[in-house]
């Protein structure tokens, strides 16, 4: 990799973690980005395989800021396409699903196949000996871009690094075995959210990897009693640090002690007790115990279990200082009316208007605003004492130390 | 009241200026006052249109009482942060579509533009009401409010109701 293509300087404080501010708003940042990370040796989530269930189905989406096609072949295949012509650059696929047979572009009608295959050029020999294209004209050196694609649990993932590892050893054992937690059974789709936020994609990326915020941030879960921090929980990372595992289990705390901790903390309030308190009714689901699992897997996912709420997240990076999250809902094929009139409940908990998540699209916003013209200046991350390890516990910065350990590994960015 | 002994003029009044009523009082952030345009038993839902044109039942906020109304009240005061912001909600193209004695459902049509913190406004949600509408209790009250948006990719969050 050569070297960074212009100065990051990386501030190494005594303890903790700096991070310096141009990392969200730089557009140079923003583009080495897009090369090493997101077309680099990596994997991308594009989606849910249940999204397209039968041959031709499509969506389309973006692996970092580039559109892709995600489709289901013939013989039931999944094939992610870069979605642009060949041939002049227009968007192949416009609409956001859809079932095709063969992939026509609108602008001269280049038509390839399920597999990204040009197979006609209208007007290709001329017309009554005019025009055409020249003799030696090759269609199959012009086919659409075709990634990598790799499925775990109905999870689609593509590269457009052929040379990429393994899906599973790029994931790690800890990812692995917490996808097949929650997605090693036929999947059901209850629906999208989309959410639009001008902030840095990082800062979400940070976001998901910080359960310091949770109970201080998101009060819902206090006002009303749903999560302590002195829940039982821990912090987990792969080795590499890219993907990062919190979860809690519930009723591990006790009413002394939370009085104990939140004593001088806004958020705790008990005042408030649920009129209706049906939107906290669940069904156990997993023997483990656990009820809350953000799992943050590099660069562009987040599975979540929030109670019996299931979700995929993707992040869609726009610029430098916007992207957008689109919230994947889902439950399992064979759930019953019942079981989905409480996930269908519970959804109110999550996405863009969830009493526990609405927070975050504040979150991003306001480190945006008030870095945009930060200079050198950089943030400070030390909770749980600095270094990226894992943690027994909730109170800690340190997966988003991992984070950056990462990150600056990914973009070939020196210590300084 | 039996709608079906009113004369369509007056269905009409009635029908637009409950929803007039109703739109008032959120740009008014009188919310506390919101939840009693519902009945106690109630549908209140939110819905991307790209859900509710694939058959997909997900709704982005999804209430079946007035007491989950409450709440959610109750947490966008005392638990929900987000930015200062404030609504206005335009009303028009009141269809009436069914007129029932009990019951008269109507479709309309919303537009709320947002204006935040440093007084940047932007058309932030546009879509369909779908009300059931019922006289309850003395007054008119919405049984059923299905709120479809198109423009589904919601701009940072979505806090008051629509």
């Amino acid at each position: 990799m050569t070297a960074f293509a212009f100065d990051l300087p990386w501030p190494r404080p005594a303890s903790g973690c700096a991070v310096p501010y141009a990392v969200f708003t730089a557009q140079e940042v923003f583009a080495v980005e897009q090369a090493r990370i997101f077309r680099g040796p990596h994997w991308s989530f594009v989606g849910l395989a249940v999204e397209v269930p039968a041959p031709g189905d499509f969506k389309t989406t973006y692996v970092g800021a580039v559109p892709v096609i995600l489709l289901r072949d013939r013989d039931g295949e999944l094939v992610v396409l870069e979605n642009r012509c060949a041939h002049r650059g227009a968007l192949v696929c416009r609409e956001l699903r859809g079932r095709q047979s063969r992939l026509a572009c609108v602008y001269h009608q280049w038509t390839y196949d399920l597999h990204g295959r040009l197979l006609g050029v209208p007007f290709r020999g001329g017309i009554e000996g005019r025009g055409g294209m020249p003799a030696d004209f090759d269609p199959a050196a012009h086919n659409l871009n075709r990634l990598r694609v790799a499925c775990l649990h109905g999870l689609v993932f593509a590269s457009f690094d052929h040379d990429v590892e393994p899906l599973e050893d790029y994931l790690g054992e800890m990812v692995v075995a917490s996808i097949a937690r929650l997605c090693a059974r036929p999947l059901k789709l209850l629906g999208d959210q989309r959410q639009f936020m001008r902030g840095n994609w990082k800062l979400y990326a940070e976001n998901t990897r910080d359960p310091y915020h949770a109970s201080l941030l998101h009060l819902f879960h206090t006002t009303f009693g749903l999560y302590r921090s002195s829940q039982q929980g821990a912090t987990l990372m792969d080795p590499r640090h890219r993907h990062t595992m919190l979860y809690t289990k519930a009723a591990t705390s006790s009413a002394t002690v939370d009085a104990e901790v939140y004593q001088d903390v806004r958020s705790y309030d008990t005042r408030f007790k649920l009129a209706d308190p049906s939107l906290l009714a669940g069904r156990k689901e997993f023997d483990d115990g656990i009820t809350l699992v953000i799992l943050s897997v590099f660069p562009n996912l987040v599975l979540q279990q929030i109670a019996n709420t299931l979700a995929v997240r993707q992040l869609c990076p726009r610029d430098a200082a916007s992207f957008e999250l689109v919230w994947t809902q889902f439950g399992y094929a064979d759930d019953d009316a019942e079981m989905d009139a409480i996930r269908l409940k519970q959804a109110n908990l999550i996405g863009p208007a969830g009493f526990v998540s609405m927070e975050d699209g504040e979150a991003v916003e306001i480190v945006q605003r008030a870095v945009a013209e930060a200079g050198d200046a950089h943030s400070y991350v030390a909770m749980g004492g600095g270094r990226a390890e894992d943690a027994a516990h909730l109170v800690t910065e340190s997966a988003i130390i991992g984070f950056w350990e990462a990150w600056r590994a990914a973009m070939g960015v020196p210590e300084s | 009241m039996d709608f079906l002994a009113l004369s369509p003029l007056e269905r009409q009044y009635e029908v637009e200026q409950l929803l007039a009523r109703y739109v008032h009082c959120i740009d008014d952030d009188r919310l506390e006052a919101w939840p009693e345009f519902f009945t106690r038993r109630c549908d209140y839902r939110i819905v991307a249109r790209e859900n509710a044109e694939r058959g997909l039942p997900l709704a982005t906020i999804a209430c079946d009482s007035r007491g989950m109304l409450e709440d959610r009240v109750v947490s966008l005061r005392n638990a929900n942060i987000y930015g200062w912001h404030r609504y206005r909600h335009l009303v028009g193209s009141v269809l009436l579509l069914e007129v029932h004695a009990e019951e008269i459902v109507a479709r309309s049509h919303y537009a709320v533009f947002r204006t935040r913190g440093e007084g940047v406004g932007e058309t932030y949600s546009v879509g369909t009401y779908d009300d059931h509408i019922v006289f309850d209790e003395g007054q008119l009250r919405f049984r059923a409010k299905l709120v479809t948006y198109d423009t589904h990719r919601i701009d940072s969050l979505l806090a008051t109701p629509l």
